[in-house]
């Protein structure tokens, strides 16, 4: 599994790292997406594959210029999930921000987990 | 006697004649040793491409159009004479002599004598500088004589005369022709499309004279010749080819007694036997049922027919077609079988086009049904066609002169190759059948390519191009190897397929859809495909888009219940049906307007559009709208819009119908249908068409007697004229056409394709729509009505059952964690309304992104 998978709390990352808490996991809609403020004012889109698959990625759409990537309409290519924008369809990666449309874009990815319940992304 | 030849010997084959049909059958016994053959030639020349003969003075030379060359023969066995003109036939001893008094003998002799240009019987036409263009030594005398001129004359309008003058252009001279019929071309063309001609070729610099009979050639006062006409006028020139006909050579065998026709022309039969067991003609010089075929082709199979008969064989001539398409001195031609519609109770259909220099006739038997015979003047392109509906007789479109229109005009009946049958001729140059190009498929054959290198079609004139490939991939399609129609990468199946099969197994979800039906890799789906099932499961069932089960599916303008705009923020667009409002209405959205301070406008489609509303505002704005009586006006999905109207017969002095009630009445009924793209109607209330109704996808227009219904009309990109489908229709029947039309558009569309590219693709185009919506042709109106019935019934307001729902409002919010709103949109005012802010002009700095350069983004979302 890649980083951007659901990490449970047995986390191999050490303690330093600043987890912030998101959400309740109720709070994530199967198969679509939420955006999240972080505590440094940056957006986040977070989606929910299943119960054990949720990527993070930055809510920043770097083509349309606007908050939106949350909204898109997710779908696999090949096997890999991805985020199409709602403005111009481009498609983005879940596990690494990288855009399938054009080489030269990446959004910023982010590592995600569940800890008693809440949705914990990883901010720096 | 001694007929009876030993087999042990080799039979003697004697050939008269070494043109290209002659030629042409030589090499098809010369590979075979039970012959010995003989060719006498009284020509100078072997074999030569007389086809191409006016290329002689373009650059080519004789040894570029030779056929064969001595060595040739020689080691192919067949001994031949050149200068050898037979001049006699001893068919009893079976034996011919030449004019120098050689005597062969043969156990079969074949004349391929040919033809000799006819000449008419005008006084001085023995005058030096007086030729014809037949042979290479012509051409050698024309050239000579040309180069002590200035001016050339061709006596003879038609195919040949038009090629002389021609090779008199490219000679330099200033070239007339003179023509005793009233148009160039007449065998082939008729009046007008002789006409089109005429001026084309003059406009080239070459001066055409009709209706000319030349009197007397005489010495000329300021060129070598002054040629006389009947009407009293005259013409000077340096030199005159005769090019008025050719006259077959059948001088040897009229005189050794072979049967002959009236009017010349040695006759045979199918194998091309001429009166005597022993004695075969092929080529010009033949007569086969009272017809003379001066085109090289027929002559081929001529001699092919004959070469079977000598080896045992059954292939028989049995005609040719002579339709040509050819282009003179740049301008294309084409003729077709009955080009001037001598047949009983034949009719026309005509195209011209003067501007463009077209013109098109087609001639039809009189029920309509088979094509008789065309001509083509300055545009052949549906030579190819027209010539497969003419030779199969196969059933012509409701309207045959769809076949010639522009398609402009609207969608040109394209020819299902189906419809061909497997003798029809694909490639005339090359004589390649349908037959031939399945058994290449059958053979292995994977494209058009490795087809063409196997038949060798196309590799002609190349004429026959777009033909081929229709054929081909018609072929291929039925052996299953077809270019993909499949939706994406997650659905083995097109949109169409998707529909009958949700509806058949009545799948309700695309879990459910994707599990059964989708690809092995298939785990979500994808932007392509998840919005297409959606909108079926829509159209067929007509759930809450919004349920659990199809909000993934949906795009964001579905949602979210708006349309997204440039800076994330929605617009607002209560329905309003037929663009009528009362005041109160007006003024509630006034009000909500103002409160949310959203920049408001008039749409295109009669209502009013409130901009920049942020996600987590629509839910109050709704509620405000929904409780002064409005509803969602769908301007975010793939369904019904507007129904655009004038007030008619209620206000318009010149209204005759109730325009109004009917636009109202039509919104109302088509509300909320989900469809493969956005639906847009208009009524007009009489013929001024103020709601300009011929520009939708649904166009309505009354007249004294009802409606008038127009479908598949389109603005936008690719604008297009709706077309007039039914005419003074009662309101009932209106509805009727109306719910069949758009219900079999929902089926039948692809995803994200407007009436208009949907009708302009479906084979048959208006003709088939109007048989299925009106006739019920595929007997599916009754399925078509209920399925439309089923989903005005279950008509919901889609912002009503959101605003109702605790669960679904809590998705209209812009942080799943905080209350905050989204910093990025910013506003400025401009004449005295909202609109985006540029880059430049915001204020917030937590967003520094410049959106020009993408590369500097990147480094700053990482950062």
């Amino acid at each position: 599994m890649n980083s951007n998978t659901l990490l449970t709390a047995n986390s191999k990352k050490s303690q330093q790292e600043n987890w912030q808490t998101i959400c309740h996991q109720d709070d994530l809609v199967t198969h679509s997406g939420v955006c999240a403020l972080l505590a440094n004012d940056q957006q986040v889109a977070i989606f929910k594959i299943n119960d054990n698959e949720v990527y993070t990625i930055s809510n920043w759409d770097p083509v349309g210029s606007a908050n939106v990537l949350y909204r898109g309409i997710i779908g696999d290519n090949k096997g890999e999930f991805f985020v199409a924008s709602p403005l111009y369809k481009q498609r983005f990666l879940l596990n690494n921000g990288k855009c399938l449309d054009d080489e030269s874009l990446t959004v910023n990815n982010y590592d995600t987990r569940i800890h008693e319940e809440q949705i914990q992304v990883l901010v720096a | 006697m001694k007929s009876q030849i030993s087999t042990n010997i080799k039979q003697k084959i004697v050939v008269v004649g070494n043109g290209m049909v002659g030629h042409h059958f030589v090499e098809q016994l010369s590979e075979n040793d039970q012959f010995e053959i003989t060719v006498l030639s009284a020509e100078s020349r072997l074999a030569y491409d007389r086809v191409h003969l006016s290329e002689y003075f373009g650059g080519k030379t004789a040894e570029d159009l030779a056929l064969t060359t001595p060595e040739n023969y020689l080691s192919l066995g067949v001994n031949f004479q050149l200068n050898a003109k037979v001049n006699q036939i001893d068919k009893s001893a079976k034996f011919v002599t030449t004019e120098s008094g050689d005597v062969y003998a043969y156990d079969k002799l074949i004349l391929a004598t040919g033809s000799f240009p006819f000449v008419p019987p005008i006084p001085g036409k023995e005058r030096d500088h007086c030729l014809v263009y037949r042979t290479i030594d012509d051409l050698d005398e024309i050239q000579t004589s040309a180069n002590n001129g200035k001016v050339g004359v061709v006596v003879g309008g038609g195919l040949l005369g038009l090629e002389a003058a021609n090779a008199l252009k490219k000679l330099g001279l200033e070239t007339h022709v003179v023509e005793f019929a009233p148009q160039l071309m007449g065998v082939q063309l008729d009046q007008a499309g002789g006409q089109l001609l005429r001026s084309m070729i003059e406009d080239l610099g070459v001066t055409v004279h009709t209706d000319k009979a030349t009197k007397v050639i005489i010495d000329g006062e300021t060129s070598v010749h002054r040629m006389e006409f009947a009407d009293g006028s005259h013409l000077e020139t340096d030199l005159i080819l005769f090019s008025a006909g050719i006259r077959p050579y059948d001088n040897l065998a009229r005189e050794f007694d072979l049967t002959i026709g009236e009017r010349g022309g040695i006759v045979v039969d199918n194998y091309c036997k001429t009166s005597d067991d022993n004695i075969y003609a092929i080529g010009e010089c033949a007569l086969w049922n009272n017809f003379i075929y001066g085109l090289v082709a027929p002559g081929y199979n001529m001699a092919k027919a004959a070469a079977s008969h000598i080896t045992g064989g059954d292939l028989q001539f049995t005609g040719a077609d002579m339709s040509t398409k050819l282009k003179l001195m740049g301008v294309e031609v084409g003729s077709i079988g009955d080009a001037h519609a001598k047949t009983a109770g034949a009719q026309c259909y005509t195209y011209e086009n003067q501007p463009d220099n077209i013109y098109k006739k087609i001639v039809v038997s009189q029920d309509g049904k088979t094509l008789l015979g065309a001509v083509l003047v300055g545009d052949t392109s549906d030579y190819d066609s027209l010539l497969q509906y003419a030779l199969n007789g196969i059933e012509l479109p409701k309207a045959p002169d769809s076949l010639i229109l522009p398609s402009s005009s609207g969608e040109k009946p394209t020819l299902g190759v189906d419809a061909l049958p497997d003798s029809a001729t694909i490639c005339s140059c090359l004589n390649v059948t349908k037959g031939d190009i399945i058994a290449a498929i059958d053979y292995g054959a994977v494209d058009v390519g490795e087809v063409k290198s196997s038949t060798k079609a196309s590799t002609g004139c190349g004429g026959c191009t777009a033909l081929l490939k229709n054929v081909t991939d018609n072929e291929l399609a039925k052996r299953g190897v077809e270019v993909s129609t499949d939706i994406c990468q997650h659905f083995a199946y097109s949109r169409t397929e998707l529909f009958h099969i949700i509806k058949a197994e009545k799948i309700k979800t695309f879990a459910d859809l994707i599990h059964k039906h989708g690809n092995e890799q298939a785990k979500l789906g994808c932007e392509i495909c998840k919005p297409a099932v959606g909108s079926i499961l829509s159209s067929v069932w007509n759930d809450y888009i919004l349920q659990d089960d199809h909000l993934p599916l949906q795009d964001t303008n579905d949602t979210y219940l708006g349309n997204m705009q440039k800076d994330g923020t929605y617009s607002v667009v209560p329905r309003m049906p037929g663009g009528e409002v009362t005041p109160d209405k007006l003024i509630v959205i006034g009000e909500v307007a103002k409160e949310y301070n959203l920049y408001t406008k008039v749409t295109g489609g009669q209502r009013i559009d409130l901009f920049g509303a942020r996600i987590d505002q629509l839910p109050a704005i709704w509620e405000r709208l929904i409780a002064a009586g409005m509803e969602t006006g769908h301007a975010y999905g793939k369904s019904l819009r507007t129904v655009k109207s004038c007030v008619g017969s209620t206000w318009c002095r010149y209204g005759v119908q109730d325009s109004m009630t009917m636009a109202i009445f039509l919104e109302n009924r088509y509300k909320g249908l989900r469809s493969p793209h956005k639906i847009k109607f208009a009524v007009s209330g009489c013929t001024r068409e103020c709601a300009e109704a011929q520009s939708k996808d649904i166009g309505i227009i009354a007249t004294e007697n009802g409606w008038n219904l127009y479908v598949s009309g389109n603005g936008g990109m690719k604008p297009r004229h709706g077309d007039l489908f039914a005419t003074d229709l009662d309101d009932e029947t209106l509805v009727k056409y109306i719910d069949r039309y758009l219900m079999f558009y929902v089926r039948t569309a692809d995803r994200l394709q407007r009436t208009s590219v949907w009708l302009e693709a479906l084979e048959g185009g208006l003709e088939y729509m109007q048989s299925v919506v009106i006739d019920d042709h595929l007997k599916v109106c009754d399925e078509l009505e209920k399925q439309m019935a089923d989903v005005v019934a279950t008509y919901q307001c889609e912002w009503k059952t959101t605003i109702e729902s605790p669960e679904q409002l809590k998705r209209f919010r812009q942080f799943v964690n905080s209350n905050d709103t989204d910093k990025n949109i910013e506003f400025v005012t401009e004449r005295e309304q909202i609109r985006p802010a540029r880059f430049e002009e915001k204020t917030y700095q937590g967003q520094i992104i410049n959106t020009t350069d993408i590369t500097e983004l990147n480094i700053i979302e990482k950062v």
